[in-house]
């Protein structure tokens, strides 16, 4: 019972807080829960890339990331692909930072060889899907106008629905909306409009487990209304705090991937 | 009384060893795991420009199959790449092991003993201190591009002390490159009349063991690499019996020592590579031999940078510039053509990706600024399934002089088809 009370008084506060936040502060605790939780994280990932004919391609991957510092800092990516069978083995290393370009190596092992690849583009298109790079590893902070438009419930969860602007041109979205979960802070569904206001991608968080603690979206879909093409995305295992190490992120390891972290 | 002889004890095999491995490996299944893929390909080349040298219209046709066998248990790994090959060419079955090693992974060292493929350096098909054995053959007939490579047969031993990484590799077994064979290929020959052909290679010997070294780390957030290498030349050089009036020909590989470093990072929204060798031809040192390549400085420059979605640009500006040419000038036999001092080109290569990167278009060039020679590489590959992809491209060659690089390769022009089935 004490316990009850005491749960209820953290969520009052907790809410309390919620209600005071700017948008700004609402994007920023809805990034650090999305892309930060934990000081480090290992996802098997299933990706599932589906034609608006019904042709399915697969992509499994296991997911490394590490956190250098604090909430919205740097981190380091880690990505080793299972399938398909023509990447088999290949991995693929991110350094992120967040007030320059990214450093992106790819590890090509048919001629074992690793390089350095120029995608400054971080809206591009994460490994032929309907993600982007910005979707999986976050969007600064600052590349964006916030403004709470509204609250209401989603699916019976109460949410800000927060409207992201983009402040320069280059962005392939005219304004982002998103409804944050006031629970958990993370985000239940995005919509992405262009410049003349119609929907073009729709994200929606699909399943949401609580591991070791945090909050996680275990099941995810990105739609592309105007292909009709999307990718569902899943994990098989994931885990918090499993104690990487910065030298696992490294040429030696893109080359020779641990069996320990990848499985 | 008497004993069954020694010949109950058989000589361990390979696919002894391998049929050991797969018995022992299921005994510790958590610790353990084997791993089969590999692939089934169709590889087709037509000629666009003329006949083969021997009359033929392709330059490559044939179905190969590849399996790729991995086990790995506790630190140790073993891994088996091999390739049965039908080429229909020349009518004949071919087995090739295109990678054969066992690992073992310490913290701070590890080692590859056996075949293995090794990339160094920078370069996009320009090479410095990617001392490696090559296959031009393969590139110029349109296979996939990991067939450029070739294995070394030897040891690399990997070491990680923290304030740097190092590949050390010993390579016993001599490796030339594959360059185009003479009845598939219209090549330069400055000796057509000399049929009288042998060649040479280095012999096993500790002596004649070719030493890599690859340090390199982190440097301002660029990735700096320093190389050495002492070995040989991998291209042949030729010597004859009698220069005024030679009768028979005698290809050997001379020594060579190669120092380098490269540099490599994010700048000017993109990607920058620095890369620069010094070529000690060793057996040709006063650069008096003209028989022999020059002592040479190489140089690289390339950028590579994303322009829009999906498409990539990539830049080189690539130099070798000999360094006893009047030495070399003043000792070359009449009637031999005349190198530059400076050999560069330039090379550009286009990539966009379309339809959720399963169609890929690609243009490769090179243009020679020296011999105003080019190669053009176009490509179009599409992955039907996960599975399943074809590629279909072109070679095409010309300009310059008819021994100059690509040049010579003028009358090769083709067209090429990949297949494959990946599993």
């Amino acid at each position: 019972m004490k316990r009850l009370v005491l749960l209820l008084l953290i969520s009052a506060c907790l809410a309390a807080n919620a209600l005071a936040a700017s948008p700004e502060e609402i994007i920023q605790k809805s990034q650090a829960v999305f892309f930060y939780p934990g000081k480090d994280f290992k996802a098997r990932v299933m990706m599932k890339l589906i034609s608006a004919n019904g042709q399915e391609r697969l992509r499994e991957m296991t997911m490394l990331r590490l956190n250098i510092g604090a909430a919205g800092g740097e981190q380091k990516y880690f990505m080793y692909f299972f399938q398909p069978a023509e990447v088999k083995d290949m991995t693929f290393m991110v350094f992120k930072y967040p007030e320059k370009d990214d450093d992106r190596w790819l590890f090509v092992p048919a001629i074992n060889m690793v390089r350095r690849i120029a995608m400054q583009d971080k809206q591009a298109s994460f490994v032929g899907s309907d993600f982007t790079y910005e979707d999986v590893s976050g969007r600064d902070l600052a590349d964006d106008a916030h403004e709470l438009v509204r609250e209401e419930a989603l699916n019976g969860k109460a949410c800000f629905v927060v409207k992201s602007t983009p402040k320069a041109d280059s962005a392939n979205h005219g304004h982002k909306l998103s409804w944050i979960d006031k629970a958990t802070w993370l985000p239940m569904k995005e919509e992405y409009y262009d410049r003349t206001g119609k929907t073009i991608r729709v994200f929606t968080a699909d399943e949401v487990q609580v591991v070791k603690g945090f909050a996680t979206i275990t099941r995810r879909t990105m739609r592309n209304l105007q292909s009709g093409h999307r990718t569902e995305v899943s994990y098989a295992s994931q885990d918090y705090n499993v104690g990487l190490e910065a030298s696992l992120f490294s040429e030696r390891f893109l080359r020779q991937p641990p069996k320990k972290w990848i499985e | 009384m008497a004993e069954p002889g020694p010949t109950c004890i058989r000589p361990i095999s390979l696919m002894g060893l391998m049929g050991l491995m797969m018995l022992l490996l299921p005994a510790h299944p958590a610790r353990s795991e084997t791993t089969l893929h590999g692939f089934i390909q169709g590889n087709y080349n037509l000629n666009t420009a003329s006949t083969n040298p021997d009359g033929r219209d392709s330059k490559l046709a044939e179905e190969r199959a590849q399996i790729k066998l991995a086990a790995d248990q506790g630190p140790l790994r073993f891994f088996v790449k091999t390739d049965l090959a039908w080429d229909h060419l020349g009518n004949k079955e071919d087995l090739e092991l295109r990678e054969g090693t066992l690992d073992y992974t310490a913290a701070s060292w590890d080692l590859k003993l056996g075949r293995q493929m090794l990339t160094w350096g920078l370069g996009d098909l320009v090479f410095i201190n990617d001392v490696f054995p090559k296959d031009y053959e393969a590139f110029f007939a349109g296979r996939p591009l990991e067939y450029l490579k070739k294995g070394v047969d030897g040891v690399k031993i990997g070491l990680y002390p923290g304030f740097a990484s190092f590949e050390v590799v010993a390579i016993p077994l001599f490796t030339a490159n594959h360059f185009p064979d003479a009845k598939r290929f219209w090549l330069y020959d400055p000796l057509p009349g000399v049929t009288n052909r042998q060649t040479t290679e280095p012999g096993s010997s500790l002596d004649n063991t070719e030493i890599a070294i690859r340090a390199y780390r982190d440097l301002a957030g660029f990735d700096l690499s320093l190389y050495a290498y002492r070995g040989f030349f991998r291209q042949p050089s030729m010597q004859t019996d009698n220069p005024a009036a030679p009768t028979r020909l005698t290809l050997w590989y001379p020594r060579l020592a190669v120092y380098g470093a490269s540099l490599q990072g994010s700048a000017l929204d993109g990607v920058i590579s620095l890369e620069t060798g010094y070529y000690d031809s060793k057996d040709d040192q006063d650069g008096g031999n003209p028989m022999i390549p020059n002592s040479q400085a190489r140089f690289l420059l390339g950028y590579q940078r994303q322009f829009w979605e999906d498409f990539t640009v990539g830049i080189q500006y690539y130099g070798e510039r000999m360094l006893d040419y009047g030495a070399y000038t003043a000792t070359l036999p009449t009637g031999m053509p005349t190198e530059k001092k400076l050999h560069d080109l330039i090379s550009i290569r286009l990539t966009q990706l379309l339809m959720h990167q399963t169609l890929k278009l690609s243009l490769f060039t090179f243009w020679g600024l020296s011999s105003t020679d080019y190669l053009i590489n176009s490509e179009i590959k599409y992955n039907f399934t996960d599975q399943i992809w074809g590629a279909l491209g072109a070679n095409l060659f010309g300009g310059g002089e008819p021994w100059s690089q690509f040049g010579q390769l003028d009358g090769n022009d083709n067209i090429y088809l990949q297949f494959r089935y990946e599993f």
